[in-house]
């Protein structure tokens, strides 16, 4: 069994590169954040 | 492991997807680790991985909005650092 | 043009199509008598679910893609088809984590279960002493639950659980519980003691003082890798004093939004501390299964509204605590769109102060499976 040390137990990682972020002066874009991970041991009633 | 975007990858045999109305939940048996997909074009892009040459060309075919393609790169990048998509050629030990 | 998708804490509120997880006590039957047991086990209840049922229900867990069950009880051990249910669930994709109090937890079953896929053990311990232990779960029973531990460890069954009932009485043995944990290469677990089975009447015996939830608070902070079930998060009210993070964690009541109980007689309880009818949401022996239930049932229905907060409106911290934890206020009389009675900011204490002078009728647990000769839960009158 792998043990699992999450640093946060929210974290939205999305490594990008820098091409694929909006340039400076640009309209502002919210990139979308498409993937979340949760820690199971963040919600009551899930562990 | 930095991700090859050039690389064919799938959804990895070790995790159980399971759609919902915002996207999908996708569960690692291994790591424990629970990660939310949040957009329903994003699970059909993890689902098209397997039937493309490589994560771009999954994208390009899957994502029709060329201004949201970076957005489904990183994503994928995000979802191949949790081990929920892999390359195609991962054996067990390397996705262990 | 992109899309900005609402926080993930609010989609989960309105509910998935299947638990992530749920709770599953595969009997009432247990050979200790702990003095704050959640499910008030004791006696095993005629009208369990066979075997047959109970292998029929992980296939319907399985089709639902539930990820995996938290089995409990009463001591899940003590069902003779205990290794068959299990077996079953893991070799169909339900994932299988159980929690025991290590009595019949022997070498040979040691040895067993390490050999399962996708099976974590929790063996649970509410003292460091004998002493301290065995004043909730009677007497050997610390003996024994170090004795499963040592199996456990003896046998190479890496990251199993300890899991603590936070008391009065051991608050101050975190640090030895961690100790204990690291000793055995296991995972440390400590959770809020509720008010619930015959927890309702230990209670205010066991329950931490408001010292001890400030020491608790600070304790998990600096502890990121015990986990804690965010059983805790109705102290997140304390980072507007202090000024610390939130502890780690959605803040989220997963009642019948993310997870449910089901109970060794097929009954569907929207969390394991609400056995009572006033949160039972079906019978998985009705048509439709445990499925229609979790879709259909009124209950759940309600509990996925959105939820207003009530008497916390005007409190700051709301967005951080979620006015805490709803089996907690049930259970003590205080009304459930209002503070939690371990309100941190002292919120709860006039409603308390009502509910200590009588003038509030407070609720008893539907049932009580304690077994005679044990010190069981005096029942309310059904209406």
């Amino acid at each position: 069994m792998t043990a699992t040390e999450p640093t946060a137990k929210r974290t939205a990682d999305t490594p990008v590169d820098a091409e694929q972020l909006p340039a400076e002066g640009d309209e502002v874009v919210v990139e979308d954040v498409l993937v979340e991970e949760i820690s199971i041991d963040g919600m009551c009633g899930v562990y | 492991m930095t991700f090859d975007a050039g690389g064919a990858h799938r959804l990895s045999p070790r995790v159980g997807l399971r759609p919902e109305p915002f996207g999908a939940l996708a569960y690692h048996y291994d790591t424990r680790r629970l990660v939310f997909l949040k957009d329903p074009l994003l699970v059909e892009l993890v689902e098209a991985l397997v039937h493309h040459p490589s994560a771009r060309a999954a994208v390009d075919r899957v994502v029709a909005d060329a201004a949201r393609r970076p957005s489904f790169l990183a994503a994928l990048a995000s979802l191949a650092g949790s081990g929920v998509v892999e390359p195609q050629h991962a054996t067990l030990r390397e996705t262990a | 043009m992109t899309t900005k998708t609402p926080p993930l804490a609010e989609q989960l509120k309105s509910g998935l199509d299947a638990p992530i997880c749920l709770t599953w006590e595969l009997t009432y039957a247990c050979n200790l008598a702990c003095v704050h047991c959640l499910s008030g086990s004791g006696r095993r209840d005629p009208r369990e679910l066979r075997t047959a049922e109970a292998k029929d229900l992980v296939d319907q867990l399985a089709e639902l893609q539930v990820f995996y069950v938290n089995i409990g009880g009463g001591e899940p051990m003590l069902r003779t088809d205990f290794f068959e249910i299990v077996e079953h669930s893991v070799t169909n994709g339900v994932g299988v984590k159980f929690s025991t109090n290590g009595t019949y937890l022997d070498r040979a079953a040691a040895e067993r279960l390490v050999e399962l896929p996708y099976l974590d053990v929790q063996i649970s311990l509410d003292g460091m002493t004998p002493e301290v232990n065995d004043a909730v779960r009677g007497e050997g029973s610390h003996a024994k639950a170090l004795e499963a531990m040592g199996h456990l460890r003896d046998v190479g069954f890496e990251d199993f659980k300890i899991s603590i009932v936070c008391t009065r009485h051991n608050v101050d043995q975190l640090d030895e519980f961690k100790a204990l944990a690291d000793d055995h290469g296991a995972q440390l677990r400590i959770t809020r003691l509720r008010p619930s089975g015959r927890g309702v009447d230990s209670y205010h015996d066991l329950r931490l003082t408001n010292t001890q939830q400030r020491q608790v608070f600070r304790w998990i902070l600096d502890h990121p890798e015990v986990l804690t079930g965010d059983s805790f998060f109705h102290l997140n009210a304390l980072m507007t004093e202090t000024g610390d993070p939130n502890l780690p964690g959605l803040n989220l009541c997963g009642a019948g939004r993310v997870v449910c109980l089901i109970d060794p007689v097929g009954d569907v309880y929207a969390c394991p501390f609400v056995i009572h009818d006033e949160f039972l949401a079906g019978n998985v022996r009705d048509a439709g299964g445990f499925a229609r239930v979790w879709r259909e049932s009124a209950l759940f229905t309600e509990l996925r509204q959105p939820a207003s907060a009530g008497a916390c409106a005007s409190c700051g911290s709301y967005d951080a605590c979620q006015g805490g934890c709803m089996a907690t206020k049930f259970f003590t009389g205080l009304p459930l769109d209002g503070p939690d009675p371990d309100c941190i900011h002292g919120h709860a204490d006039e409603a308390l102060a009502a509910v200590a002078a009588g003038g509030v009728l407070v609720p008893r647990p539907s049932q009580d499976h304690s077994r005679p000769g044990t010190v069981g839960v005096a029942l309310t009158r059904k209406r």
